[in-house]
């Protein structure tokens, strides 16, 4: 799968041990790939609270339902935010690639701004629950979907924190090709994100409610 | 006062002085060994004047050959604690019948058995494998470190400061009396409402972190990093198993994460994961840490099929028989890994269909494994055998590990288990092959690569020592459990009523003092060997007439591994230089990159090990300060960019003329 | 997929270790295309259980998960760049077996817990799904 070529040796050919060394050798870098599996691994401790929910998910313990507690309006505003925050943070990758620092960095703070909004509707929706008497310690099924739910807003605030720490960084050292890999780093931890979040919105709110 | 009666509660949480245990007698005399050891070698660090280079060239070393010394050292020194624990039960085990009570009450044995596994299982054998491969696996594919040094220094410290964490439940507190995977309602919190339960966990959560993340290290090593030339199947057979162990940590490991976060909830925040009562479902518990739990027993043991892989094709003289199978039977087992967890508790009334899906997928597994024995046995058919150290280990396993192989497909069989789970039938079984399998090859690798990274070889005859009292010493301890377990006796009892079970366990105890003997054997080689290092001297970097990269180098490497990369045309690289009369270049060196040393990653783990401390205790304050300022000891980390330099040239130089001049001195 | 030609300005930023590129960049079209396409595989699910427009709930259960399995995918594509060639097919490879992972422990948990259940609980399942267990 990756035969690697061999570069040009460069090297009297009358030394027959040559064909056993070379002179310079870069390798390649392994960030990218190295966050990819991250993401792998953050994909099924995710997997294990989607199955705790597959589980426990109707398990209502007397108390409320999906169907009478999700706000779906307020999910789909939830969930507009959130894609809208990853097509703003492509903008933001399109304009690096460009080399354009203030028009990556503008595009990342509103990025961040549309994060925050998710979280603090987010942490509304839980204060209510909790308010009414519907936290996690009131059923399974709350408990899972606080959970996952809130495991995933955790990691979107990580996210944001990231966000701002590299704009800071940004800004201090420029658009270097370090920079440009933590930018992409994070961007492919934003999106997945969103992955994960399409399985929140389908397999939690929306079947949730169903009956 | 309120406010002062509150600070305190935030600051102090439930620790108090009654955590200390006084009244243990047992703990007081260990607490003064340790007293007395440490106070020892802190004394000895300071006559010597070492705190320097021990902070500057290990504690903040990038370097991968030092942070596997320090995995291995970490496994070594666990496992005497966690055999200690192993003495403890023998005795009890065979003291305590009838009338007598033994000297371990249940309240004590039950956490001696639970921190046994735990210790041997999380602070034993995986920071042994992740230490091997960690040396072993740049050198062999030939590259100088791994893709990310400081995440490897912090992989480490991070399970360091886990089994600390362990350690320190035996002075502060207690540890958990739930066995070593802490099933609930057990391990909730009405069951265990002391702190045991919370060291358990976050010992495991912190270590746990190291491990994933150590995974992907290795995985983007293994990916990114080999020498030009060498396609996957040219790599060599260590390398593949350790990359199949590590996507198998990458994929396991976050499972653990996961389902540990959800007990401590339970417990910390009364969510209703696994209650017994408002919808929780304990089984969840079992379901998922299992689906865990299987891939993690082939973590162990694939890099010690991988070991022995190496050693029989170096100690036989030969190529090993059947490299594409046998590489195919790795995989094979790492996707297999997943498909059969739920043989760990067919007892548990998911009925026939589930049963025997899982009964056969687990008999299924066992055949890629019989297909490696073959193709060892076959390297060694028409062989120049060297009987070796680590060859002597290597015949000790096929034999110890297909018994207990054999009686893991016996357990495989749904009735028959019914009749066997949780007996010592079981435990038998898993020693069987966890001792047989992976601490064999554990042991065949230290003797193996010890060379390689000391520059001389392990004593012989103490090495022979410690091999026949543990090999004699496993199978006296062991069989009669067999025998116990199909007579029906169950496992973790601290008591016995029927006499005539006690012989069986006084042959067990035995079999315990051997094994012990040969623990110390091994200790006596180390340090034999050490005085003897000048006649055990190895001066050409390949003592075993090896095949692979790692065997090119000297011994030890210097810090660079290798001043020019390989280029790789065949398996058994090494080999294929030999038979080519290579020679070693001996100028045109040039500035080599390397990463720099750091603190950061043993600040980070350090912290999170304090922030672990306060969260078992409740010490809320302590513990958010901890989290706040780990992520910003991690911010903070990142802000630095300078985290390479270059070793100059000359440098280089003259390590390689060096070694040039030991090569032709020794010839 | 994603076969735009790569602006040659654009590419300042690289490392020049390796002589080519082997990360995907997207552009303002697939971004744009990538949006599109999941907003509109929002709108249905959304709609399909606000408007109550399925009666029975598996139907409803097996459409939604389907259609989010194709936004899952074109979020893949169109944002995360997914494609065979990054990495030398090892960003696919590892996606391929996480994926695989996931659902033997999801299908695996279900399977699992539902029997359990069923055996060792009886009158405390819920019978609205799962009527036909294997």
């Amino acid at each position: 799968m990756s035969e690697i070529t061999l570069p040009a040796a460069g090297l009297a050919p009358a030394d027959p041990s040559a064909r056993f060394y070379v002179h310079e050798h870069h390798p390649e870098h392994g960030t990218m790939l190295g966050f990819w599996l991250y993401l792998m691994s953050d994909c099924l401790i995710f997997a294990s609270l989607f199955a705790a929910y597959a589980v426990l998910g109707r398990n209502y313990a007397g108390g409320p339902s999906g169907a009478e507690l999700f706000d779906l309006p307020l999910v789909a505003v939830n969930t507009s935010l959130l894609l809208l925050s990853s097509i703003t943070y492509g903008f933001a990758m399109l304009e690096m690639q460009k080399g354009k620092m203030r028009a990556t960095l503008v595009w990342l703070a509103v990025t961040g701004l549309l994060g925050a909004g998710f979280i603090g509707l987010e942490l509304q929706e839980f204060v209510h629950l909790i308010h009414d008497g519907a936290g996690p310690q009131r059923s399974a099924f709350l408990t899972s979907f606080f959970a996952l739910v809130g495991t995933h807003g955790l990691h979107v605030s990580f996210g944001i924190v990231w966000l701002l720490t590299l704009m800071a960084q940004v800004r201090k050292h420029g658009l270097t090709p370090e920079n440009a890999r933590r930018l992409m780093c994070l961007s492919m931890f934003w999106h997945f994100l969103d992955v994960v979040w399409i399985g929140v919105f389908t397999f939690v709110y929306l079947m949730g409610v169903l009956p | 006062m309120q406010n002062q009666t509150d600070l305190s509660s935030l600051l102090f949480g439930r620790l108090s002085w009654e955590a200390i245990p006084y009244h243990e007698p047992i703990l007081i005399a260990t607490f003064l060994m340790v007293a007395l050891g440490g106070g020892a070698v802190l004394a000895l660090l300071t006559r010597f004047r070492l705190w320097g280079p021990l902070w500057r060239d290990w504690v903040t070393s990038i370097d991968h050959k030092r942070i596997g010394i320090m995995y291995v050292v970490l496994g070594l020194v666990m496992l005497l604690r966690g055999f200690a624990d192993a003495l403890m039960m023998r005795a009890q085990q065979a003291a305590a019948f009838g009338d007598s009570a033994g000297f371990l009450p249940p309240h004590h044995y039950d956490q001696v058995f639970t921190a046994h596994g735990v210790i041997m299982i999380f602070f034993v054998a995986m920071p042994l494998v992740t230490g091997l491969m960690n040396y072993v696996v740049p050198l062999q594919i030939g590259a100088r470190d791994v893709a990310f040094p400081f995440l490897n220094n912090f992989s480490f410290w991070m399970t360091a400061f886990g089994g600390a964490l362990i350690m320190v439940s035996l002075f502060v507190g207690e540890f958990a009396r739930t066995g070593w995977l802490a099933y609930p309602p057990l391990s909730g919190i009405m069951a265990s409402p002391d702190v045991g339960v919370d060291y358990y966990i976050w010992s495991l959560q912190i270590a746990g972190v190291g491990t994933t993340l150590s995974g992907i290290n290795l995985i983007a090593t293994i990916i990114k990093m080999r020498a030009p030339g060498m396609a996957m199947m040219k790599m060599p057979v260590f390398t593949w198993t350790a990359l199949c162990t590590n996507v198998l940590i990458v994929a396991a490991f976050p499972i653990l994460t996961a389902v540990l976060a959800m007990l401590s909830l339970d417990r910390m925040v009364g969510t209703h994961f696994f209650t017994s009562d408002l919808g929780g479902n304990a089984m969840m518990y079992v379901n998922l840490i299992w689906i865990w739990g299987h891939p993690e027993v082939y973590i162990l043991v694939l890099p010690a099929f991988g070991i022995f892989s190496e050693v029989v094709s170096t100690f036989c003289g030969k190529r090993l028989f059947g490299y594409t199978s046998m590489v195919y039977a790795t995989v094979v087992i790492t996707i297999l890994s997943y498909l059969v967890w739920l043989h760990h508790f067919f007892t548990m009334g998911s009925g026939a269909s589930v049963n025997s899906f899982f009964g056969i997928t687990t008999m299924i597994i066992s055949i890629p494994t019989g297909a490696k024995i073959f193709n060892w046995l076959f390297t060694m058919y028409r062989g120049r055998i060297r009987f070796e150290l680590p060859m002597m280990w290597t015949i000790a396993f096929m034999i110890t590990f297909v018994i207990g192989g054999m009686t893991g497909v016996m357990l495989a069989v749904p009735p028959a288990d019914f009749v066997l789970h949780n007996s010592l039938f079981l435990i038998a079984h898993f020693h069987n092959v966890i001792i047989g399998g992976v601490l064999f090859g554990m042991f065949a690798g230290i003797n193996y690569w010890f060379p390689k990274a000391f520059g001389y070889k392990l004593d012989e005859f103490w090495g022979k020592m410690s091999f026949w009292f543990w090999t004699i010493g496993f199978y006296m301890a062991f069989m009669p459990l067999y025998v116990l377990g199909l007579m029906g006796v169950t496992r973790r009892l601290s008591h016995f009523d029927d006499p005539s079970l006690r012989i069986w366990f006084i042959i067990a105890a035995f079999g315990a003092v051997l094994i012990a003997l040969g623990i110390g054997s091994m200790l006596v080689q180390f340090a034999v060997s050490y005085l003897r290092r000048a006649e055990l001297r190895d001066f050409s970097g390949d003592p075993w007439n090896g095949r692979t990269l790692e065997w090119s180098t000297s011994s030890p490497p210097p810090a660079y591994n290798f001043a020019f990369t390989p280029r790789v045309h065949d398996n058994d690289t090494w080999a294929d230089m030999k038979a080519s009369q290579y020679q070693r270049p001996r100028e045109g060196f040039a500035p080599i990159h390397m990463p720099k040393n750091t603190g950061a990653g043993f600040v980070i783990a350090a912290l999170s090990a304090v922030a672990g401390f306060a969260l078992i205790w409740q010490m809320w304050l302590v513990a958010g300060v901890g989290l706040a300022a780990m992520i910003a000891a991690a911010i903070v980390h990142t802000f630095n960019y300078q985290r390479d330099y270059y070793i100059p040239a000359e440098e280089v130089i003259r390590t390689e003329d060096e070694r040039t001049r030991l090569l032709e001195s020794y010839v | 997929m994603n076969a735009h030609p790569h602006d040659t300005a654009g590419h300042g930023h690289h490392d020049h270790d390796h002589g080519h590129d082997a990360h995907a960049h997207g552009s303002l079209r697939s971004y744009a295309t990538g949006f599109a396409l999941a907003v509109i595989l929002t709108v249905i699910p959304f709609w399909l259980v606000m408007g109550k427009v399925f009666d029975k709930s598996s139907t409803a259960g097996f459409v939604l998960l389907g259609l989010a399995v194709v936004q899952i995918v074109v979020h893949m594509v169109y944002f995360l760049h997914m494609n065979t060639k990054s990495e030398g097919g090892w960003s696919m490879l590892a996606l391929l077996f996480t994926s695989m992972v996931v659902l033997i422990m999801l299908s695996g948990s279900i399977w699992v817990m539902y029997h359990l259940n069923h055996n060792m609980m009886p009158g405390m399942m819920s019978e609205t799904m799962h009527r036909d267990m294997p």
